[in-house]
């Protein structure tokens, strides 16, 4: 998977969650959740979605550095199967 | 004869549009079963039967708004001779309707269109959301149609109505008095951490199912904060269902009931809570959901404030808040530390409990909070 299809497909899932959200407007480098209005359980169903799509495992003491989208970005790109 | 009247699906409900009907004459159904699908001012709800009978007639049509305690059927008791069928047939053919979800109903109804027109591509057919709003872009629009979807601001509108309705009314009866305790929160951080270290991700737990928990065991010995005060009297609830309130990303709150919190364990709650801020976001709550919350619970969450003074739902006479678990500084012992804590509220009322017993509960829910594993 390319770095682009990753990014799409990060994006639809955080659009799963947050419909409302136009993921044009994310800045890649500024904390994710205040951007968009994640609860834990928003978060938790975000990493979920990422874990059934990609097939990345996400340890909870992983959650810590997933701050930013390019960090979410990078973590995934590291460890897809 | 039994008669089946529009419920009050909340204090700040008086009318409602019957959307769908999911009986018929004939058909037997049981207590709990989903009947009709009713379009309130916050969200299409299925509404449950709270009896067990045979449907005799359909009284109202889909698409009719009526008042709360409107007649909507009439059915026998099972095992009754039925009533000689007269004249007054249901109002609609009986074709058998399509298969279709509450949300995907409502968006219908909204777009103007016929559910029997669309073709299905749910699970065995039935029509999705997804579906609907395919069919409704497929109608021709008419030229200069940029009338801006009037439905959608109309149904913001009407919820902070709704929501100001039941607000005031709980302002101007209930005499609210308010409590907060710090609650320290780093045993049951630990605990949930090791929990969760050995699940994988679609099993974790969050910390407000642990808190929801908390909250309903604790309430066993304060049967004054959990029941309902109606017309000058206050009746305990045998159980304790809480509300939950949850935000919807469009703005505005719909706090339904996860039923018999105390007896369910952690994974459970889990499950159930997943699911019903799933449902209240798609608009598909049940009846019994939003009609039986004894006490509401409001999390403020991570992204949250410290501290919320709660607005008590009516009739309910209690409502508990956490705010943002955070660390802060803390003395025991006469020594300083930097510890997990959360701020805990209880907004209450008077005429039922006082601040003491108040502060009672507030002290038990921060025993039970420092003892994970027995959650």
């Amino acid at each position: 998977m390319n770095d682009q299809a990753l990014r799409t497909e990060v994006l639809n899932t955080l659009n799963d969650i947050a419909p409302e959200v136009d993921v044009d407007t994310l800045v890649d480098d500024q904390p994710l959740r205040n951007q968009v209005d994640l609860d834990s359980m928003d978060w938790l169903n975000f990493l979920i979605g990422l874990h059934k799509k990609l097939g990345v495992e996400i340890p909870e003491s992983d959650y810590a550095q997933l701050t930013t989208l390019e960090r979410v970005l990078d973590y995934l790109k590291s460890r897809l199967p | 004869m039994l008669e089946f009247k529009l419920p009050a699906l909340g204090a700040d409900m008086d009318e409602g549009t019957l959307l769908d009907w999911k009986v018929k004459p004939g058909d037997t159904v049981s207590k709990g079963q989903v009947v009709a699908i009713v379009d309130t001012s916050k969200a299409a709800v299925d509404v449950e039967i709270w009896f067990d009978g045979v449907v005799e007639e359909l009284k109202i049509p889909p698409g009719e708004r009526i008042p709360v305690g409107t007649v909507l059927a009439t059915l026998r008791e099972p095992g009754a001779a039925p009533t000689p069928a007269g004249p007054s047939a249901p109002h609609r053919a009986s074709a058998v309707p399509p298969r279709i979800s509450p949300a995907a109903r409502k968006r219908a109804l909204e777009l103007n269109v016929d559910p029997a027109g669309v073709t299905g591509t749910g699970p065995g057919g039935a029509v999705t959301l997804a579906d609907v709003e395919q069919a409704a872009a497929t109608v021709q629009t008419p030229p200069f149609a940029a009338e801006p979807a009037p439905e959608k601001i109309d149904r913001q509108a009407e919820m902070r109505k709704a929501i100001a309705a039941a607000m005031s009314l709980s302002k101007r009866e209930i005499p609210h008095y308010y409590l907060a305790e710090t609650i320290p929160m780093a045993r049951a951080q630990a605990w949930l951490t090791a929990a969760n270290a050995g699940r994988p991700i679609t099993e974790r737990l969050l910390m407000a199912v642990v808190q929801l928990k908390a909250v309903a065991l604790a309430l066993r010995q304060f049967p004054e904060l959990n029941g309902y005060y109606r017309e000058g009297a206050y009746q305990p609830a045998p159980a304790a269902h809480l509300g939950v309130a949850i935000s919807l990303r469009q703005g505005g709150l719909i706090a339904p009931a996860i039923h018999e919190v105390g007896d369910k364990t952690l994974e459970t709650l889990m499950g159930e809570l997943t699911d019903l801020v799933k449902r209240t976001r798609a608009g598909s709550l049940r009846s019994s959901e939003l009609t039986d919350a004894t006490i509401t619970v409001t999390n403020l969450g991570e992204q949250g404030a410290e501290l919320v003074h709660g607005v008590i739902h009516p009739p309910q006479v209690a409502l508990i808040g956490f705010g943002r678990i955070g660390e802060r500084a803390w003395v025991e012992n006469g020594a300083l530390s930097l510890i997990p804590a959360v701020t805990a509220s209880l907004a209450a009322d008077h005429r039922v409990s006082d601040g003491h017993r108040g502060a009672l509960f507030l002290i038990e829910l921060r025993r039970l909070l420092q003892e994970p594993e027995i959650l």
